[in-house]
């Protein structure tokens, strides 16, 4: 029987713990498919955050590092300059560890231009710690420590990230995308493979922002939740390239 | 060799070096500035790296990184922002990773002072982050301990694998003295297979980490760590006797607060009373029992303790005396260096003269 | 034999190089030396100082509360640190700047002209090694030959004619000594 579909070499065979309709699977997949089509699974070390995704290193199938909250981009740092050449390096982090407690470490990682790819998983919540307000909340959501909604008043406004990425000499490439259907998926893909291709080129620092779901603490259907991540977040975090030293920017 | 004057704060960065250290990450902040300058200029010239981070709390995830990749590195820095490199230490000694951090204390609490102070004993000794950890502290008095214990540290790190502090005042980082440059003795150093150096396709992934989320794999966890303090405890405690034997006053001072001690001893003898030192160099391990075994001699009538804080070794003191003899403390926090006037009369207070 | 030796005055007037300069010859003359200096925001143009201990036997402390020697390039330092010098003890003052005298009557007061004789050789630079040929032709702790070899290895290439004008300055603080 010809094989028509096989689970990416660069996930390892635990099982995923995300909850139904979560977009972390998805995200994990495109970037370990990414890595095992470039073939450099073998030399590729990952930093996992805190957050829904603090077991990454359990599903990538690589050698992997799990920072402290926030801090993955310097723990990165400090992978990328003592490694051998050739030493592919990533961080998978989400709203609440890059865009609250880690701002300053990524800010600096990428004007310092440091040759590593972060992956940016925006679901506008605190998933892991049970719905909480994060920076990227969008105004009038809900969140547990936000019982009537975001009040722009009293928190602001959420914060855009790859566009604040992209105003730094050192950033080559910041782009948001979104994995809601299948074209968008696709365009994921092909944003994730840019990054890490660039980073193996030396260009700079790379920044893929994902748009996510969170049905959980989003009290939704995975359904629902895809209509609402359409609706709401798109508007506000529109999807597109900000900065791409090739040339590929809007 | 011929000796040369060092400065401590340059010795130790140049230590580092000779210790097979080619990575730093720090932040500035007085009274350390030299530890860093010195790194910059000469670690690209061995093909090292050095980063000036956006924070200590950067530095010390950035140590994390690196020391994961099986790299000898370094950090340094001073009170405040060793109060902000906790979260990374606790982090290393969870995921067990070598590297050695360095200490040049200044006056506190908060921003206090620049001048020298040891007002971080209990942080460096208790564990200053959440947690229960420990890792080796080692207090240099001379700039000569300064440069052979950097040394040391580099390779003691390894063979645990967990974190080792170096914890001076910031007058042993300023003050220069002659020194030699000397090969430490090697230790016989486990291969780092543990390492994140890609798995080149030969290997399971590692993975460097201090989660543990079911708590029976956690309290395992703990309990092979306590292992391996329990092993540092019994194998690496270090101190230095000075005229202890029949002494009549015991002085207990570490770094700095141990040379007044010694210009004290002097002064006390031409005065009739034979005082002596136990001056610790490791404070975690603390040499409880050198110092018990010391103060039990029927010559000595009272244990002094002195320190640049308002007393924190002296609960180390009075836990390895078993309250054998009475402790008296002498010191000051904020930057003030006690005189050997003022220690002399402390010693002389304890003992009824 | 120790010397306990506080060295003070504005920062940029060389008394750190001073302090290290006596301590590099201590240590090539093989006495134990320690050199301890403070700092902070003083470093950056108000007032510096400091100690450097050279003695015959292991140094126990680096601080010196009680100088056996004390060398005052400005005012501020003469007023703060004469009291605290030592029973027979000296101070050399920078009488170029220091119109005051020395009020005490145990000590050996020293008087140099430290820029006066700078400018005439041409080089204000040097102000500090007049005042230290000054010290070493006063206290005899220290062999002249010892700091002239450590000039021609600080000074080498196009620097190298700094040597003989750093000797004739310590030759001409020397003579200040009576």
């Amino acid at each position: 029987m010809a094989i028509v579909y096989q689970k990416s070499k660069g996930l390892t065979d635990a099982e995923l713990h995300y909850c139904p309709g979560c977009t972390h699977g998805i995200v994990h997949k495109l970037v370990a498919e990414t890595l095992e089509e470039m073939g450099v699974l073998g030399q590729t070390i990952g930093v996992a955050p805190v957050g829904c995704s603090v077991f990454a290193y359990n599903y990538f199938n690589c050698d992997m590092h799990e920072a402290a909250h926030g801090r993955a981009p310097a723990v990165a740092t400090g992978i990328k300059r003592v490694s051998d050449p050739g030493t592919i390096v990533f961080t998978y982090q989400g709203d609440g560890d890059l865009a609250a407690i880690g701002t300053a470490e990524v800010i600096h990682a990428a004007m310092r231009g440091e040759k590593f790819t972060t992956i940016f998983i925006n679901n506008a919540i605190y998933g892991m710690t049970g719905g909480q307000m994060a920076p990227t909340t969008l105004v009038g959501q809900k969140a547990t420590t936000a019982p009537m909604g975001r009040q722009q008043d009293h928190y602001g406004s959420p914060i855009r990230m790859s566009e604040i990425i992209s105003t730094l000499e050192g950033c080559a490439y910041a782009t948001r995308v979104s994995v809601h259907d299948i074209p968008n998926l696709n365009k994921a893909k092909k944003a994730i493979q840019k990054a890490f291709r660039m980073q193996q080129e030396g260009k700079g620092f790379t920044f893929v922002e994902v748009l996510a779901c969170c049905p959980t603490n989003w009290g939704k259907t995975p359904a629902a939740s895809i209509e609402w991540l359409k609706e709401n977040m798109i508007p506000y975090f529109p999807l597109g390239v900000y900065k791409d030293i090739e040339g590929g920017a809007k | 060799m011929a000796k040369e004057l060092w400065k401590g704060n340059e010795a130790i960065a140049e230590a580092a070096i000779r210790a097979g250290c080619k990575y730093f990450f720090g932040y500035p902040i007085t009274p350390q500035n030299e530890i860093p300058e010195y790194l910059s200029l000469h670690l690209p010239q061995i093909g090292g790296c050095f980063l000036q981070a956006e924070s200590e709390v950067a530095a010390i995830n950035m140590i994390y990184g690196a020391a994961g990749c099986g790299k000898r590195v370094m950090t340094s820095s001073s009170s405040p922002g060793i109060s902000l490199k906790q979260e990374g230490i606790t982090y290393m000694c969870g995921a067990e990773l070598p590297a050695v951090i360095v200490n040049m204390m200044r006056g506190g609490p908060g921003l206090g002072t620049i001048q020298p102070a040891q007002g971080d004993y209990y942080q460096a000794t208790r564990g200053g982050g959440n947690g229960d950890y420990r890792h080796l502290v080692y207090a240099p008095a001379t700039i000569q301990e300064a440069a052979d214990y950097v040394q040391k540290a580099f390779d003691v790190a390894d063979y645990y694998r967990n974190p080792v502090m170096i914890l001076a005042d910031g007058m042993i980082g300023q003050m220069m003295e002659a020194i030699e440059w000397r090969e430490m003795p090697k230790r016989e150093l486990p291969e780092k297979t543990w390492a994140t150096t890609g798995t080149k396709g030969e290997r399971k992934p590692n993975v460097i980490n201090s989660l543990y989320i079911d708590p029976n794999l956690c309290a395992d966890h703990n309990d092979r760590l306590a292992k391996k303090y329990a092993a540092m405890e019994e194998n690496e405690v270090l101190f230095e006797e000075y005229n202890t034997e029949n002494c009549e006053v015991l002085f207990v001072a570490y770094g700095t607060p141990s040379r007044i001690a010694r210009a004290a001893i002097r002064q006390l003898e031409k005065e009739g009373i034979k005082a002596g030192l136990l001056r610790p160099i490791t404070l975690w391990p603390f040499p409880s029992k050198a110092l018990k075994a010391a103060a039990d001699q029927a010559s000595v009538k009272a244990v002094v303790d002195v320190e640049l804080s308002m007393g924190q070794m002296i609960d180390d003191v009075k836990i390895a005396l078993e309250g054998c003899k009475p402790v008296a403390f002498v010191g000051k926090a904020g930057g003030v260096v006690p005189t050997p006037a003022e220690v002399c009369a402390a010693a002389k207070a304890a003992i009824g003269r | 034999m120790t010397n306990e030796i506080m060295i003070a005055g504005f920062g940029g007037q060389g008394v750190m190089a001073i302090g290290k300069t006596l301590a590099e010859a201590g240590m090539k003359e093989g006495k134990d030396v320690s050199w301890l200096p403070s700092y902070g925001p003083e470093m950056r143009g108000g007032t510096a100082n400091c100690c450097v201990v050279l003695s015959e036997e292991p140094i126990v402390s680096p601080i010196v509360l009680e100088p056996t020697e004390l060398i005052a390039m400005n005012l501020p330092s003469l007023l703060k640190f004469e009291p605290t010098v030592a029973q027979g003890g000296t101070i050399f003052v920078n009488s170029s700047i220091i119109t005051e005298k020395v009020q005490r009557e145990d000590v050996r007061a020293i008087y140099v002209p430290c820029l006066e004789i700078a400018q005439e050789l041409g080089n204000l630079k040097v102000a500090n090694m007049v005042m230290l040929g000054a010290y070493i032709q006063a206290m005899g702790n220290l062999g002249v030959e010892t700091i002239k070899e450590m000039l021609v290895h600080m000074f080498t290439g196009p620097k190298a004619k700094l040597v003989d004008l750093n000797i004739e300055a310590l030759r001409r603080g020397a003579a200040c000594v009576q």
